[in-house]
């Protein structure tokens, strides 16, 4: 009796170590959605009134490019790969839209092409690991290599036509509907919902999550882990080629290598999202939340007046923190 | 596949079955320096006036990334990987050039001794948060590399610094005969004087052991976090040699120095190192340096467009992987 009466008391008092421990395990979007909360109470003490719609709208805006690619990542992740070759082929497919402006046909025509190249580049990287079994990281480094080398030919092949960022894609990208709303959310919450769609409740997102969780568990039930990775690396060119259009359009700017600094982002966002780097563990929800988190940082960095020297130590420093966080919650001991 | 703990004994006994069964277990390495000789006579073929003055050239400007890929495959032999290598070549790369501008000789030894220090502390500071917090290899240096790069950014914000003469006399010109570059002496001699001591040690057996099977390493005694830290900080070490001679190469510091760190990698792998680690030497990433600089020189030779040369590192690099995996693949299936 007496037992009984103390282990409920305690059980009403608080929740044990434990139970926050499994909490953050199985949920890890509230843990991120609380450190999200902290950021942005943070940012308005030291800059009081900053945290507006507007600047939210701004926030989400700067996301959308980076959250698509950190989707790529975490698809990639899930199976136990990466994928290195988002940002090059980002940076080609809204180069190729701008080069396309002053041809017949348009920039219509220049989606087209660069969406082809996107998935020859996507399937000659999935025949590569899914097939040949080159590691994913080898096999991405390699294309990204080939994607900019045939962009820089395609920018010499060009560069008498002369181009610009079409002033549609610059609308899509960098417009906001009522100063507030990023129209750029129009692409981005039909393609998030697609992520989620197949993660969730579709058989090859099951599958992409055996393949990641036990590779020779997944083959020996009947997975063929190459067509599963084909499609995957098909799929993470795509979505990169569209996270390119939209970062030209955000940024005004056409340029070979345009995407190349938000490749180590997109990892950092899926890996603070709680998408495991070893396979078989994340999801994308926890992934937006961590584009989101990376964009209020570094707003919160240059709102603090920090030289980029100062605001790149502490995002490393963020990262490595939030990792080391999650392994020690997510770890079986 | 582990590394054969009875080496040095059956070398003592048979110079010659030794010497095979080191080129057996080198192989790749050899084929990799076969098909650099080859693509040297080629180089002379198509362009009759390479000389003196091209070997020289390629010496000297392959030695930072050559360096790196040294300092890359002890990490990648040992099970990790770093990618914030190239960040830590730019932050010893300015820290070296930033001390040593208009100081005598005699400081600029003292500037780059520490800076060779401080590469081990950073290579360490990177091994220990990965041994501490057992996070993936991959995220932590990739976080690091975010901090170095910040760090070089901190101590140059634009290029500038100087480097001592002597630094630049110690890998510019030739060493006696005029086809030797002292570049290359430089790059020989760090390497056998840092790497195969270490190599030959129990520590060398170690490294390789824990990239092999980390299990099975701790379980017969190995120190796996220790080890893990000292590749690392080897690493850290070649990072700063590498930077090192970024300055004496420049003259100058450049906080924002090149995209050495996936360079790296790719020579890494070209040179027979597997990714899973345990496997592999120094020998084949340095010489996939070489041939992808002189591939490159080629080209322009060729009147190709030079564009296509990253495209064909590109490919280079896929197809290499694509053969190695596939004989890989065979071989388990026999």
């Amino acid at each position: 009796m007496m037992e009984a009466a103390q282990s409920e008391g305690t059980g009403r008092r608080w929740m044990t170590a434990a139970a926050w421990r499994s909490l953050f395990r199985d949920r890890p979007i509230i843990p991120l959605l609380g450190l999200l909360g902290v950021l942005m109470i943070v940012s308005n003490l030291v800059r009081p009134g900053i945290v507006t719609s507007q600047w939210m709208g701004v926030i989400v805006r700067g996301a959308v490019p980076l959250a698509i690619l950190a989707g790529c990542q975490t698809l990639a992740m899930l199976t136990g790969g990466i994928d290195l070759s988002v940002g090059a082929v980002a940076s080609m497919s809204g180069f190729v839209v701008a080069t396309f402006v002053h041809s017949p046909g348009g920039w219509p025509a220049g989606i087209v092409v660069a969406l082809f190249a996107a998935l020859v580049a996507g399937l000659v990287t999935g025949i590569g690991v899914g097939v040949f079994r080159v590691h994913p990281l080898i096999m991405t480094l390699g294309m990204s290599f080939v994607v900019l080398g045939l962009a820089n030919v395609w920018q010499l092949i060009k560069v008498q036509a002369g181009g610009g960022v079409p002033p549609e894609l610059r609308w899509l990208g960098s417009a906001q509907f009522a100063e507030i709303v990023p129209y750029s959310l129009l692409v981005f919450v039909p393609l998030a919902l697609l992520i989620l769609l197949i993660l969730r409740r579709t058989g090859y997102g099951r599958m992409l999550y055996a393949i990641g969780d036990n590779p020779v568990a997944a083959r020996l039930s009947g997975t063929r882990g190459w067509q599963v990775l084909l499609v995957l690396y098909v799929m993470s060119a795509m979505f990169a080629a569209i996270a390119g259009f939209l970062l030209t359009g955000l940024t005004n700017v056409a340029s070979v290598t345009l995407a190349d600094s938000t490749v180590l982002p997109s990892v950092a966002a899926a890996v603070i999202g709680g998408t495991s780097i070893m396979g078989g563990r994340g999801g994308y929800t926890g992934t937006m939340v961590g584009a989101i988190i990376l964009m209020v940082i570094s707003s919160l960095l240059s709102s603090l007046g920090y030289p980029e020297a100062v605001r790149q130590v502490l995002f490393g420093s963020i990262i490595v923190a939030v990792a080391a966080a999650y392994t020690r919650v997510t770890s079986d001991t | 596949m582990t590394a054969a703990p009875g080496l040095v004994e059956t070398a003592r006994a048979r110079p010659i079955e030794a010497l095979g069964r080191w080129a057996r277990r080198n192989a790749w390495s050899i084929g990799l320096l076969g098909f650099f000789v080859v693509l040297l006579v080629f180089t002379k073929l198509i362009q009759p006036k390479y000389g003196v003055t091209g070997v020289q050239g390629l010496a000297i400007s392959v030695l930072p990334l050559a360096l790196a890929a040294v300092g890359q495959a002890i990490v990648v032999i040992s099970g990790g990987i770093d990618l914030s290598i190239g960040s830590m070549m730019a932050l010893t790369n300015v820290v070296s050039a930033a001390l040593m501008l208009d100081r005598s000789e005699e400081l600029s030894v003292i500037v780059v001794v520490g800076v060779l220090v401080l590469g081990l502390l950073l290579g360490a500071v990177n091994g220990a948060l990965v041994v501490i917090t057992r996070v993936p290899d991959i995220v932590v240096t990739l976080a690091m590399a975010f901090v170095w790069a910040g760090a070089a950014l901190l101590v140059l914000k634009t290029p500038g610094g100087g480097s001592a003469d002597w630094l630049k006399e110690l890998v510019l010109g030739p060493l006696g005969s005029e086809w030797i570059p002292k570049a290359a002496v430089v790059l020989v001699l760090v390497v056998a004087l840092i790497w195969l001591p270490v190599r030959r040690s129990r520590v060398g057996l170690s490294l390789y052991a824990i990239g092999s099977n980390q299990l099975a390493a701790f379980r017969s005694g190995v120190p796996v976090g220790r080890t893990k830290i000292l590749a690392y900080s080897l690493m850290g070490l070649f990072a700063a040699l590498a930077g090192l001679s970024l300055t004496a190469n420049t003259g100058i510091g450049n906080p924002l120095s090149g995209s050495y760190t996936l360079q790296s990698v790719a020579a890494v792998v070209l040179g027979g190192v597997s990714l899973a680690g345990g496997r592999g030497g120094v020998l084949g990433p340095v010489v996939a340096v070489l041939i992808l600089a002189l591939l490159r020189t080629d080209m322009t030779f060729l009147n190709l467009n030079p564009n296509f040369a990253t495209s064909a590192q590109g490919i280079i690099l896929i197809g290499v992987v694509m053969v190695g995996t596939l004989f890989q693949i065979r071989r388990g299936r026999a």
